[in-house]
């Protein structure tokens, strides 16, 4: 196999990487970019450790290409949650509500649920269980997420 | 300095002190770790569920570019396991597999693509053995043996034992009950599958980052293994994500990244894809239940035959332990008089069992607490309130020579009674709408170590540096469960800092003094004493430097958030480092050890009373809400409220956290989750098949932290970890009886089960057979046939 030239917009950054074509977004992400913040659960878009949000939207890596995606649209991971030094909201909630165990869903989760607050920013708990039915976690039982995301989601309306 | 009212740190809800790292992509798990350098491994695995391997040849995949080297079963034939009395396994199969995906050869390569490419240039064939799949055929088909030095058929192990006078207890009963259960195999499916990175440095040392719940008994198998001297290996557990039992075995990709990095001079990685984890397993055992109790006519308990069959698969793994442990904490939670228990473990050609979350407990704790169900329903007693009548009373010793201290069962049967109006609603429910109660046990910490030996379980060292940072150093693994931030919360309040002052070292074998691992509960309790010992021996340098300086008793000082000062006049103080400053100047390097070794007689001292005792009992109880459509037998779980007694909660959102988080794993083993097979084949090796809950599955979980302040645990704590899964089963089992009236002896309890039931006016469903007297292989032989005709129908 060859290696290839793309480009890929990845939180607020450009960057050119070499990568198999045949590679998947999160490859590239995690061994060629190392942005390891991005997790592998089944590579087979079953447990959605692998969301990452493109254009806003949660999409698996582990089932997109990056030379089908393109050089326009903007990615972001884990890593371009915060806002330079400030953590996310969503990101202080997990922590205070406990909503991260063992972590490995927590990225992906993460993602899940900003791109839910971008769009609707008061959701109901069901509307918060709807967008994280697609990230498995095997640890919370998912109560401490939702209460995470309702906490987060009215830190972002009081400020 | 009491361990009253005056906590700082604990009982708080503080953020974990590792949640940063989790929260932004910076923790490092195994599969994170990328060196210079680094080859890449893939393992080929058996495709036979039973065969002798002729033929190996390597020589093609070797050929192929990229490939840089490949290791066989016969560069590592030392036998290793888990436990060193029944070590059956060799890292990688040795002339022969025994199921299906059992690792065969290693491969590393420079990139992944190359070694996947390898493992169909390996010439391998097999001569196919008749597969050993069930229970019944492992304990009948002599002709057939998994391992050649099993003495009866496939039977692993085989223990009976027996205490008071049972014929007495029955001949006494007004009422006996005896019935059949069967508890299906399950998986613990974390979401991070097994991974590891092995660096093989210039000197001939290794270095091994991996994703395991005990660093140090997988240091001592590598060394057998390896044949280096363990000083040459360092271990270093990486956060797991999501363990629940099964990484605490040693793994073939593990050895295999060793001795590859051994041989290459480089680092190599291996990371299971999601169908190996299915393989790799040690997961619940399928256990088939004979319980026979008999009980006055108020309830109380007489006598407990308990009989257990564990399907243990094609390695011993903890096996040993697990049977024993299928018969041993039956007796801890309800008065038992007399109780007999004969367990039988039987290898067969599947993935190997091992621990799962409640290891070996919840399939008897499913089957007991079901019957007791019926037996409330048997003698018209509210089955809380029955419960209640029979409970084993605290700071007791039970009929199996069990210590018990606090004892918090009949309160969390009241508060989650209470929370749910159990009593006002059982049994009076309208049609398909049930509640379901059940109680159970569990262990902080097995009582031995795996290996014998005298030395503590749990070691920890403590350093104050001279900016008032603190480093805490135990062998424990971070396997989500918060053990990092519960040893920074238990530094931090015993020497009067903050958790975000106190860096955590874990799980690294060089590093850190020894902590046996992230299995059995043990942590919090052992781990945290460990801790608690080596800060307390700083606590009190700190202490006698602070009452010269300050001029005031020393039993009057306080350490308190960062602040040393007088008790009766908190303004006479002073700051931690500057007390530390003091401290070491006055005492040298400020560096202390502490450790944690249970004390002597928890148990008993028969052959096999080793599982089972603990310093102390956790209690736990669980309601649980239905809803059964009987048109399409659909049952929804619409809640479970689970009230469980963990001594002290030490930060209560994460105790909650384990409460929900084992309510929700229970969930899942009552109404779906088995790990089954066709043939030798598993028939759902994926995420997508093998069905966990997602949040639109999960019920409303409630979790109710019960306090008994345990004397013997770190500021009075107990395990939270893996008791509160135990009584989600039952609860469910015994709530949809309330529901349709029909009993579910088996797990899981699917729709599909429910129908059948529902259309053939079934009252129960589950194995039947052995009344008693009758030959135990007999009535296996029925079961085995309904089984298979239930396993064809369901095929069909």
């Amino acid at each position: 196999m060859t290696k290839e030239l793309l480009v890929l917009r990845v939180n607020g950054e450009r960057h050119t990487v070499a990568a198999e074509p045949h590679h998947t977004l999160l490859e590239v992400l995690r061994e060629e970019l190392q942005l390891t913040g991005t997790k592998h659960g089944c590579e087979l878009g079953e447990c959605g450790a692998c969301t990452v949000l493109a254009d806003g939207v949660p999409i698996l890596s582990c089932l997109t290409l990056p030379v089908v995606l393109g050089s326009d649209v903007e990615i972001t991971t884990v890593e371009g949650l915060a806002d330079g030094g400030t953590l996310h909201p969503l990101q202080t909630a997990f922590a205070e509500e406990g909503a991260a165990q063992c972590g490995y869903c927590t990225p992906g989760m993460l993602l899940a649920a900003k791109a839910l607050l971008d769009t609707n920013p008061r959701p109901t708990r069901d509307e918060i269980a709807q967008a994280i039915s697609g990230n498995l976690c095997r640890c919370t039982g998912y109560t401490a997420i939702y209460e995470a995301i309702e906490r987060a989601a009215k830190t972002a309306q009081a400020t | 300095m009491t361990d009253g009212p005056q906590l700082s740190i604990l009982g708080r809800r503080l953020p974990k002190t590792n949640a940063w790292a989790h929260l932004t992509g910076q923790a490092k798990y195994a599969d994170d770790i990328i060196l210079p350098r680094m080859l890449y491994g893939r393992l080929l695995r058996s495709t036979e569920a039973h065969a002798r391997i002729t033929k190996l040849d390597v020589s093609r995949a070797l050929a192929h570019p990229g490939v840089v080297a490949i290791v066989t079963g016969r560069d590592m034939p030392e036998k290793m396991g888990i436990m060193p009395s029944t070590q059956d396994e060799t890292a990688l199969a040795v002339d022969k597999v025994r199921y299906v995906g059992e690792a065969v050869a290693a491969v590393a390569a420079l990139d992944e693509d190359t070694a996947f490419e390898a493992l169909g240039l390996i010439d391998v064939e097999y001569e196919p053995l008749d597969p050993i799949l069930s229970i019944e055929e492992a304990l009948e088909r002599d002709d057939v043996k998994i391992h050649e030095d099993s003495r009866r058929a496939n039977v692993f192990k085989e223990v009976h034992l027996s205490f008071g006078d049972l014929e007495a207890g029955f001949a006494k009963a007004e009422h006996t009950r005896d019935d059949w259960f069967f508890f299906e195999g399950n998986t613990h499916a974390p979401i991070e599958s097994h991974s590891c990175v092995a660096n093989g440095e210039a000197n001939g040392n290794v270095t091994l980052w991996t994703c395991t719940q005990v660093p140090h008994y997988l240091h001592r198998e590598l060394e057998k293994v390896l044949g280096i001297p363990r000083s040459r290996i360092r271990v270093v557990a990486t956060p797991n994500g999501g363990a629940f039992g099964g990484k605490s075995d040693p793994f073939a990709h593990e050895f295999a990244a060793c001795l590859l990095a051994l041989r290459t001079k480089r680092p190599v990685k291996f990371t299971l894809d999601r169908e190996e984890v299915f393989y790799a397993h040690r997961g619940r055992h399928p256990v088939k239940m004979h319980l026979r109790t008999g009980v006055m006519k108020d309830g109380e308990i007489t006598a407990v035959h308990f009989q257990s069959w564990l399907d243990g698969g094609a390695y011993a793994s903890y096996g040993i332990a697990t049977t024993y442990y299928t018969g041993a904490l039956l007796t801890v939670t309800y008065r038992v008089p007399a109780y007999k228990f004969d367990g039988v473990r039987v290898y067969t050609n599947k993935p190997p069992c091992g621990p799962k979350r409640g290891h070996g407990t919840t399939q008897p704790r499913f089957a007991f607490e079901a019957q007791l169900d019926k037996i409330a329903n048997d003698l018209g007693l509210d089955p809380l309130a029955y419960r209640k009548r029979i409970l084993q009373p605290a700071h007791s010793r039970t009929i199996n020579d069990l210590r018990i201290t606090t004892m918090g069962l009949g309160e969390c049967l009241d508060r989650a009674g209470e929370r749910t109006g159990f009593s006002a609603k059982h049994g009076k429910l309208p049609d398909g709408k049930g509640i379901g109660i059940a109680g159970s046990a569990y262990i902080s910490g097995a009582g031995l170590p795996i290996y014998w030996n005298e030395m503590p379980h749990s070691g920890a060292t403590v350093k104050i540096d001279r900016g008032g940072g603190v480093t805490v150093y135990c062998g424990t693994a971070e396997i989500g469960q918060g053990s990092d931030n519960m040893l920074a919360s238990v530094t931090a309040e015993t020497l009067g800092v903050l958790p975000d002052d106190v860096h955590v070292v874990s799980g690294d074998t060089s590093l850190a003094p020894v902590d046996l691992g992230s299995y059995s509960s043990r942590v919090t309790f052992m781990a945290g004493n460990a801790v608690k010992d080596a800060a307390m021996k700083l606590r009190d340098q700190l202490a006698t430097v602070a009452a010269e300086k300050l001029n005031v008793p020393r039993d009057r000082i306080v350490c308190a958030l960062r602040q040393v000062y007088d008790k009766d006049d908190p303004t006479t103080a002073l700051s931690f480092t500057d007390v530390a400053v003091l401290a070491e100047a006055r005492y040298g390097t400020l560096s202390a050890a502490g450790w944690y070794k249970p004390p002597p007689g928890i148990g008993g001292t028969f052959k096999g009373a080793g599982v089972g005792p603990t310093p102390a009992y956790s209690y736990q109880a669980a309601v649980a809400e239905v809803t059964v459509d009987r048109a399409t037998g659909r049952l929804t779980v619409d809640r479970i409220v689970t009230a469980h007694d963990c001594g002290r909660a030490l930060n209560p959102a994460n105790v909650e956290g384990q409460i929900e988080g084992a309510a929700y794993m229970g969930y899942g083993e009552a109404i779906g989750e088995e790990q089954v097979f066709r043939g030798g084949l598993h028939k759902k090796p994926s995420l997508l098949d093998y069905k966990i809950p997602t949040s639109l599955d999960t019920p409303v979980l409630e979790a109710i932290i019960v306090e008994t302040i345990d004397a013997e645990g770190p500021y009075g704590a107990k395990e939270a970890g893996e008791g509160p899964l135990n009584p989600v089963i039952p609860a469910i089992a015994n709530a949809v009886f309330d529901a349709i009236g029909v009993r579910f002896d088996e797990t899981p309890i699917t729709p599909e089960k429910i129908l059948d039931a529902l259309a053939k006016k079934k009252v129960r469903v589950g194995p039947t057979g052995l009344e008693t007297g009758r030959d135990p292989k007999a009535a296996l032989r029925r079961l085995s046939a309904s089984t298979d005709a239930r396993e064809r129908k369901r095929d069909a």
